[in-house]
């Protein structure tokens, strides 16, 4: 005997098996993600003022990465209306593009992560005063109409790659996610900051600006040695790093592993089950529709995750 | 009878048919036989209930006896755990790490698996008169999720630093900053364990859904198939969000984030640094709870299943209600998501907070009385059998009553500020799940007994273990509502030791919190009680195994049951029915008028009218 419904639809709800199991896997999805992005609601308006980093991520790759997820989601519905025509050669041809772009959203993704793990950011002991400090001035977030004014505020901390100086003397480029504990672990005592605030705390508009005005163009890239024993905190921009961070790699590794097991089931089913086509192409068309509908999700996570962690 | 004589004999032959030679390891490890896997999941279940149940004997024994060395298996702990078993004596730490595994244990690899996982795998395809479930090699994962988890959780006792100490309900910042990795092997086994039942879920309903049997229509369904619908939607809605948790959680711990760690968090007196904070302890709670109560739902319907079957069969009458109970269990299932926050009155969430939840609370005890009613009129006029299953699905009504309405005060904000964290509590939700699901689901083991293993179980051993765990059950939780409500506090790992220690230095003073050593003193009586529960257990272990073999003969139907998961051979062979079936009735039609025997089976259809 076998099970009824694998590939015709019943009668009474339309659907075949499969297609009913992966809309309520996807709500169960739904409620997994949903957690998360309530977490990320309730974390966020629970900051203290202030505490809620902005402008950390790198919006054209991100704007980017959005375009090519949306790519594959039409590819994906074209190489399924294709095998529904009939045309193999076709399908298979519109699928590789959608297997091509979730592994290149992948890479894209894996540099994303590995700038963001070699960026640091140190907190004082004292902030450090832009009156004491002018070259500090565009490391910290200036208001528009303030360009022109007295260098009043205060800088709490600073954004930019971490290098080292050890015993010697020598400069050394340093490792992924140190903090404090490993900086005193290792003995080092001064470090080198190459700052890149700039490109973190002020808006690029703004940024445009005060380069346009020449009248700051110093202090993009500068260097500053810093006592370890000044600082109070330091951290690369890992989960570890804020609240923001924890919520952002959290929600988009758990997206990543999605994308890499729709890519694998995708090329899985693309590369080593077409067999299934010669003996029951109905199935195997379900099969691709069944997968799509997974892909479609993963995208619409996305292009929820795009706005609140890159743009709000 | 003469028809089903014959039948029988047609059976045995269809049967030698079906044994293909397959193999061991694919007909009893491997199988995706929805049958098989329903017995791996009650079996393996069983076995998980027995050793929750053995660690709170252990526990209890510290509340009786504070500090003395555990008798018998004192020196074994030591052995196996080392220093917080030293001198055979229960350390606070061993105490805590039992107490978190004996909930965890119980609610997700014992009543959950047995209730949903095995009852439901068994018969509910049958009782749809589908062949199998829709995704049979799923349903395989599926177990094999949850066997992996249940490793997972069991190994977590032997690490050095012991299993999860932080209660089953894992409150951060408690749980994240205990230093044992046995919470990290809680949170991936919670994982598994999720995986688990997301599998089993999309595959109940999917099958309910779309192979039920020709005739079979969403009004003929047994009730019990209704509450495994519902609790699969449960399962399926209400565990992601515990995932997502766990997921943060474990992030916590790990990586150093702190989603639950607040700024400013100090421990022991030294402020806790390299941490981010901005985070919320009440974020972990919510999104707990939020499957927490759900959960209660997932333990009891089942069982209010199981329940309503072995009633209607036993009582010969049919329920009482029928539709009725139905839409009662759908109000349960979708209420059961919006009053969770009811379990978080004390954590200062605000009064406009804990007045909506309050209300939903006291709306969802609405449908749950209505079922209750209906299972308690089936019986009026019914000619009842008192026989074992019968038993315990009769005690499962008033025992469920008290837990219910135990529950009430609870729900009140005001009340539950009084009763929260005290033996009440527990007493409450024991009477819920212990005499109340515990036994439902003991009904079911004996009723579907026969017809998973082709023997009835023993009559007289079945008697006495439902009259000597009936009394004991009642010992035991009964005087801890006397306890809660003269203020004794639980999760105390000396069984309140230092109230009777505070009640001797100062009661003159007239110190809240103080309790009478009469109080103190039922914890020894509670103790005995729970010995002989265990003791009560072994003529149950007994019949289990030595009925197999020696039990007396099953006819296909021996109940003489109306429903279609007793209209196939016994034990049914793969694929269930030797020839198709389809419904033509409801499921209750017992001792209608017109009809030559007191039940006509769902299959059979109206005589044709000339």
């Amino acid at each position: 005997m076998e099970i009824p419904y694998t590939t015709q639809p019943r009668e009474d709800t339309g659907l075949y098996n499969a297609k009913l199991g992966i809309w309520l896997f996807l709500a169960s999805e739904v409620m997994l993600f949903g957690a998360l992005f309530s977490s990320y609601i309730l974390l966020r308006v629970g900051a203290a003022e202030g505490a809620w980093p902005h402008g950390l991520m790198n919006i054209p790759i991100g704007t980017f990465n959005t375009v090519v997820l949306i790519t594959s989601s039409v590819t994906v519905v074209l190489s399924w209306a294709a095998l529904k025509l009939g045309n193999f050669k076709r399908y298979q041809k519109i699928q590789a593009v959608t297997v091509i772009c979730a592994l290149g959203f992948l890479g894209i993704k894996t540099t994303e992560y590995n700038e963001k793990f070699h960026h640091y950011e140190i907190w004082f002991n004292e902030p450090m005063t832009v009156a004491e400090h002018p070259n500090l001035m565009n490391q910290s977030f200036v208001e528009e109409t303030t360009i022109n004014k007295e260098l009043i505020g205060t800088v709490p901390s600073l954004i930019g790659h971490l290098n080292y100086i050890d015993k010697d003397g020598e400069k050394h480029h340093a490792g992924i996610a140190w903090t404090l504990a490993t900086l005193k672990e290792k003995e080092i005592e001064e470090i080198e900051f190459e700052l890149d605030t700039f490109h973190y705390r002020i808006p690029a508009r703004i940024q445009a600006q005060i380069k346009k005005s020449g009248k700051y163009d110093k202090g993009e890239h500068e260097t500053i040695r810093v006592q370890v024993s000044d600082l109070r905190r330091m951290s690369a921009f890992v989960p570890a790093h804020s609240t923001f961070f924890a919520i952002y790699f959290t929600m988009t590794a758990l997206h990543a592993l999605h994308v890499l097991a729709g890519a694998i089931v995708i090329a899985y089913i693309l590369w080593r089950n077409n067999k299934l086509w010669k003996r029951d192409p109905e199935r195997y068309t379900n099969r691709v529709e069944v997968s799509g509908l997974f892909w479609h999700f993963v995208d619409l996570v996305w292009i929820f995750l795009f706005p609140i962690l890159y743009l709000l | 009878m003469q028809a089903t004589t014959t039948e029988k004999t047609e059976h045995t032959e269809h049967h030698d048919h079906h044994h293909h030679d397959i193999g061991f390891l694919r007909s009893y490890v491997f199988s995706t036989d929805h049958k098989i896997i329903g017995i791996q999941y009650g079996v393996t279940a069983l076995a998980f209930l027995l050793f929750g149940f053995f660690l709170v004997l252990l526990m209890r024994f510290q509340i009786g006896y504070p500090g003395e060395t555990i008798p018998v298996v004192g020196g074994l702990l030591e052995k196996l755990l080392g220093d917080v078993a030293a001198e055979g004596k229960m350390q606070p730490d061993l105490y805590n790490a039992f107490g978190a595994m004996h909930g965890t244990i119980m609610v997700f690899l014992g009543v959950v698996p047995l209730a949903f996982a095995a009852f439901g795998n068994y018969v509910v395809p049958l009782q749809i008169g589908a062949i199998d479930m829709a995704f049979p090699r799923i349903n395989m994962v599926s177990y094999q999720c949850y066997a992996a988890g249940g490793v997972i959780m069991f190994v977590s006792f032997f690490i050095p630093g012991g299993a999860a100490q932080a209660g089953w309900t894992s409150y951060s910042p408690l749980a994240t900053v205990i230093p044992t990795n046995g919470q990290t092997f809680w949170i991936l086994g919670m994982v598994m364990l999720i995986t688990s039942s997301l599998l089993g879920s999309v595959n109940f309903i999917a099958t309910i859904i779309q192979l039920r049997a020709p005739g079979m229509t969403w009004m003929r369904m047994p009730f019990f198939v209704w509450t495994q619908f519902i609790t699969g939607f449960i399962l399926l809605l209400a565990f992601p969000p515990l995932e997502a948790a766990s997921v943060m959680q474990l992030m916590d711990r790990l990586f150093d984030t702190s989603f639950y760690l607040p700024s400013g968090l100090v421990l022991s007196g030294q402020p806790v640094t390299q941490i981010s904070g901005g985070g919320s302890p009440l974020l972990w709670q919510h999104l707990f709870w939020f499957l927490g109560h759900p959960e209660v739902y997932v333990l009891i319907l089942p069982a209010m299943g199981v329940v309503a079957e072995v009633l209607a069969c036993n009582a010969r009458r049919p329920l009482w209600g029928y539709r009725s109970l139905v839409y009662s269990v759908l109000a349960v299932g979708f209420i059961s998501f919006i009053v969770w926050a009811h379990h978080m009155y004390v954590t200062g969430m605000g009064t406009k907070i804990s007045t909506f939840f309050q209300t939903t609370t006291m709306i969802i005890s609405i449908p749950s009385v209505i079922i209750l009613t209906c299972l308690f009129i089936s019986l009026w006029g019914g000619s009842i059998r008192f026989n074992t299953p019968m038993c315990f699905a009769l005690a499962f009504l008033p025992m469920f009553g008290i837990g219910g309405l135990t529950g009430l005060p609870l729900g009140f904000n005001f009340a539950d500020l009084l009763l929260h964290d005290s033996y009440y509590v527990i007493a409450h939700f024991h009477y819920v799940v212990a005499p109340g699901t515990i036994f439902g689901l003991l009904a079911g083991v004996y009723f579907w007994y026969p017809k998973m293993t082709g023997r009835l179980m023993n009559e007289a051993l079945g008697q006495v273990h439902f009259w000597a765990s009936l009394i004991f059950m009642n010992l035991i939780f009964m005087p801890m509502f006397a306890q809660g409500m003269a203020g004794m506090s639980r999760r105390m790992s000396d069984g309140g030791a230092v109230y009777a220690a505070q009640a001797e230095g100062m009661v003159n003073e007239g110190v809240i919190g103080a309790l009478s050593a009469s109080v103190i003193e039922w914890n020894k009586s509670i103790t005995f009680a729970a010995c002989g529960l265990m003791i009560a257990q072994i003529p149950f272990i007994i019949n289990f195994f030595w009925s197999m073999n020696n039990g007396r003969k099953a006819t296909d139907n021996p109940w003489n049951a109306t429903t279609l998961d007793w209209q196939t051979p016994t034990p049914p062979p793969h694929g269930n029915f030797d020839k198709p079936i389809a419904a033509y009735r409801g499921p209750y039609e017992y001792s209608q008028e017109g009809h030559p025997t007191d039940f006509t089976p769902q299959n059979q259809p109206d005589p044709v009218k000339s």
